[in-house]
């Protein structure tokens, strides 16, 4: 008697461990993703995407930390205007193919595209045929995973109302395409840690559109 | 009992948490500290980033023997084993730089760098923004350092050389013609438009070993890859319009193109009137296409192929007779062919060939006319030089092969030969000359990065002209040093061999190579958005061209010079991208029939060029005013007073006033219907100066006329409408 509930024991306390191990993963990743809403500096993103790395490396088998981690990095990249910008999106090009080899989806996509803006912005208006195509092309290819994707078409209206008008961007283009990322993150429902950020930043737009 | 209460408790023990606390700090190269390092305790979730001054600090509730990873890209990782036991643990340490850190110094192989980005070129963006430059390669280089403001010809004209002595070459390959032929003292423009390139690196002196036959310098053209999306154009202008298309598979693996632009200034001519007496509006007929695939392994084939007819005839007042006037008319065909091939290979290695073949035909005739415009017979001989007649052709077939092989840490060699067939043939009145040559060259460079602050490039060239007979063996070296962050110095040399010009070599095949050697030491700082150039040179010429009292290589010359560019792009000036140059040469040559070492008529001292841009995003438009200032340039008039004497004296000489040159291109982006249209203006002249490039001579040299433009200002209005094909919008559109 007295072994089998020794056994029971140790087989509970080995449960405890493992699921302590995914609830420790859990536990880091919702701490994370809290701090995202608090940032105040540029360089808080590249402890946030250290972090996200250091999960990412200790699991070996979650795409999400690399795609948070890519994520930071391109957020970086846009707010800090004397960083190398090339080397930034070549990180983040980086961290996001380290998110497909583990798992290919949609979201990852977006880092893909916003890696690609960052580098364009070292020079636009020579980069803007080269870079401009290779971002149009991830977006393409995350709708094509995922026609209902709120953030894919949030970032191609954010950028159509970047475009000048004469090469086929402007408010008019962008307007559908922004209410449509509106409506999907109306009723977006997400995972638990799977990114839901966005809906503030379609509305925001919207109302550029106006 | 008590065994359950110690097996409770050794399992809540486990649970607990222990903290402790790992710090320390990271230091680099010469024990600087190093930020931005990525501590992590390996395949845990617990780590740092080091700050600024070096230090991390965090927290773990690991136990036992533990690995501190230290990671930064350009360093070597470093791993520390450690044990984990409750007490705080201090690390500091000092990370190596890697073996595949980046090179800090840059190889610049001599190119200018005059553009935005990286790999510093003009892009064809900046061709077409530039003022005064209308579209035009060689007018937009004409704003860098190093090249002379010559408003009566075209061409480059760099540190002290003739406009021969600059080469021009699309994809490895020699162009024979890259203007169209013009008429004396008229320049025409480059067949060849900006946006077929996507870079243009101009070299103004001690180029790569991969080129030759150029004393002075090396414009080096590369064409487009495959276009982003399929896309038809038209041209709207007073004096040609156009049109064209480009077309891209879905795959963006194969293009094809075709463009066809008609060019006639009879409408231009009548509005803004023209010195000359235009007979024979200049017209032009041009056609070109192309087609471009990907290869498997990420090589490409391009092809572009043109083909253009122009003619024109004008009269002008003869210097030697007031009643007389000199009349030329010239018509040509020319032909220009170049298919490439970019192959990466197995191993680092890559190969790049390429086959070209043009020819180049014009038939001219010029005559001295009588005020009804009709011939006027010659009663003196020393007037034979104003009635003739010329036909040539001027046939090239070109091949040429170079391989690359790559190395660690950007170590580089290269060799590879080249060979190129011409045939000349002339009819001058009833002088009849065929030349043919078999040009073969083999060449070798090496990229060595002694140290990652140290570069050397190191290049030999060999050629031979079964022409002349003669062979030669051009070394090329520069040594780079990187001495401080944004500072590089560099230094060059380089031995450069040309076969004196078709018109030289039909009076004498046996003329030898001329030859010039280039000293050049330069130094480079180049900001994130700012750069300054500060170069000084030396050239010596031997066995330059002399006509009189025979042909042979008896000529020589040299050329030195301090030249100084600035650059400022959207740093100092919000939205504002200037650029400022300064050029001093001091050269003289004894060559063709001057009696002694003399400033040839194309160097002018000082020249001075500021070039503004800016582009005003709220309303779409960009304007661009420059400015260019030569110093006078010398005139000479040189006479055989006494045929009998060996050589001609300078009866007159004088040097022309200053030149000055203010010109303004304004151009307005916008939508028209579903296309992308530029609406494009220029002036030039802006301060209305009479500018005058030199003086003609009588032939009896009693009297002489200035040499200036056909008209004061030229004016310039363009409407240019794309319409393309997006591809990648269709998902989107397909899903709204």
């Amino acid at each position: 008697m007295k072994k089998v509930i020794l056994s029971i024991l140790c087989i509970a306390s080995a449960a405890t461990v493992c699921h302590a191990q995914s609830d420790k993963y859990e536990a880091a990743m919702k701490k994370n993703l809290a701090q995202f809403d608090t940032i105040q500096n540029p360089q808080s993103y590249l402890d946030l995407e250290a972090s996200f790395e250091r999960i990412a490396n200790a699991e070996k088998t979650q795409w999400l930390p690399y795609y948070y981690a890519g994520l930071c990095e391109t957020l970086y990249g846009f707010r800090d205007q004397k960083a190398d910008k090339d080397a930034i999106g070549n990180k983040a090009l980086e961290l996001a193919g380290k998110a497909d080899a583990i798992q290919k989806n949609d979201e990852t996509q977006a880092v893909y595209y916003m890696a690609y803006i960052v580098q364009m912005l070292v020079d636009p208006q020579n980069r803007y045929m080269t870079y401009g195509a290779n971002a149009s092309k991830a977006l393409a290819e995350g709708l094509q995973i995922n026609p209902n994707n709120p953030r894919l078409y949030l970032l191609k209206g954010q950028g159509l109302l970047n475009t000048p008008e004469f090469v086929g961007g402007g408010k008019t283009v962008a307007k559908p395409i922004l209410e449509k990322a509106l409506a999907l993150f109306e009723t977006d429902k997400p995972q638990p840690l799977y990114p839901k950020w966005g809906k503030d930043q379609a509305t925001q737009a919207l109302e550029k559109c106006k | 009992m008590r065994h359950w209460f110690s097996i409770l408790f050794l399992l809540v023990a486990v649970q607990t948490n222990a903290q402790t606390t790992i710090f320390g700090k990271l230091k680099g190269v010469k024990n600087k500290p190093l930020p931005n390092v990525n501590v992590t305790l390996d395949d845990t979730y617990d780590g740092a980033v080091t700050h600024p001054d070096g230090s991390y600090q965090f927290t773990t509730t690991e136990k036992g023997p533990q690995k501190l990873v230290f990671a930064i890209k350009g360093y070597d990782t470093l791993n520390v084993p450690i044990v984990v036991d409750g007490k705080n643990i201090v690390l500091d340490t000092i990370l190596k730089l890697g073996k595949d850190a980046q090179n800090e110094v840059v190889i610049i192989s001599r190119s200018f760098t005059a553009g935005s980005g990286k790999n510093v070129v003009m892009s064809s963006r900046d061709i077409y923004t530039t003022g005064g430059a209308n579209g035009d390669i060689s007018q937009a280089l004409r704003n860098l350092p190093g090249a002379q403001q010559l408003g009566e010809r075209e061409g480059l004209a760099v540190r002290g050389g003739d406009v021969y002595e600059t080469k021009q070459f699309i994809d490895g390959s020699m162009i024979a013609h890259p203007y169209y032929t013009a008429a004396p003292n008229i320049p025409s423009r480059t067949r060849y438009p900006p946006n077929l390139f996507k870079d243009v690196a101009f070299s103004t002196g001690g180029y790569s070993a991969l080129y030759g036959q150029a004393l002075s310098s090396a414009l080096v053209l590369e064409t487009i890859d495959i276009p982003e999306k399929s896309e038809a154009n038209v041209s709207i202008t007073p004096l040609f319009w156009g049109g064209g298309l480009q077309n891209v598979n879905q795959k963006k693996n194969f293009s094809w193109g075709m463009d066809y632009t008609y060019t006639n200034v009879a409408l231009y001519f009548n509005l803004v009137k023209q010195i000359p007496d235009f007979f024979k509006m200049p017209q032009y007929h041009s056609v070109d296409g192309n087609f471009r695939f990907k290869t498997k392994n990420g090589g490409i084939v391009k092809y572009y192929g043109t083909f253009d007819y122009n003619q024109m005839g004008l009269r002008r007042q003869s210097i030697d007779s007031l009643d007389l006037k000199n009349a030329v008319y010239l018509k040509g065909t020319n032909v220009y062919q170049n298919i490439s091939w970019k192959q990466p290979l197995p191993n680092n290695w890559k190969l790049n060939a390429v086959l070209s073949f043009s020819n180049n035909h014009n038939n001219i005739w010029q005559q001295l006319q009588d005020s009804s415009n009709q011939q006027f017979p010659i009663t003196h001989s020393y007037w034979d030089t104003l009635n003739f007649s010329l036909k040539n052709n001027d046939l090239y077939a070109q091949g040429k092969v170079i391989l690359e092989k790559k190395f660690f840490g950007q170590n580089a060699l290269r060799f590879g030969g080249e060979y190129w067939y011409n045939r000349y043939n002339l009819t001058y009145n009833n002088y009849q000359h065929l030349l043919t040559d078999n040009y073969m060259a083999a060449f070798t460079e090496t990229d060595i990065f002694l140290t990652r602050k140290l570069a050397l490039q190191t290049g030999v060239r060999f050629e031979n002209s079964s022409l002349l007979g003669i062979a030669d063996f051009a070394p090329r070296a520069s040594l780079a040093y990187k001495f401080a962050p944004k500072n590089q110095l560099t230094a060059a040399y380089g031995l450069f061999y040309q076969k004196p010009e078709n018109m030289y070599l039909i009076w004498n095949e046996k003329l030898n190579m001329t030859q010039a050697s280039h000293y050049i030491l330069s130094y480079i700082y180049q900001g994130q958005k700012t750069m300054l150039r500060l170069e000084g040179y030396y050239k010596d010429y031997k066995n330059l061209v002399k006509t009189w009292p025979s042909y042979n290589n008896d000529g020589n010359g040299y050329a030195k010079g301090l030249e100084l560019y600035w650059r400022d792009n959207n740093q100092t000036f919000k939205n504002i991208d200037y650029w400022v140059t300064y050029s001093y040469i001091d050269s003289k040559r004894n060559y063709l029939n001057f009696p002694t070492s003399m400033q040839p008529n194309f160097v002018a001292n000082h020249t001075f060029n500021i070039v503004v841009k800016k582009y005003f995003s709220a309303i779409n438009t960009g304007i661009s005013p420059t400015f260019n200032f030569a110093s006078g340039r010398p005139y000479y008039n040189l006479l055989l007073t006494n045929p009998t004497t060996p050589n001609y004296t300078i009866s007159d000489q004088g040097k022309t006033k200053q030149y000055q040159m203010l010109n303004i291109c304004a151009y307005h982006l916008m939508k028209i219907g579903k296309g992308f249209g530029v609406l494009y203006a220029s002036m030039s002249n802006v301060l209305n100066r009479d500018n005058i490039f030199g003086y003609q001579y009588a032939v009896n040299g009693m009297n002489k006329m200035p040499i200036v433009p056909t008209a004061k200002r030229f004016y310039f209005v363009a409407l240019f409408i794309s319409w393309g094909v997006d591809r990648s919008q269709d998902t989107i559109n397909g899903n709204l």
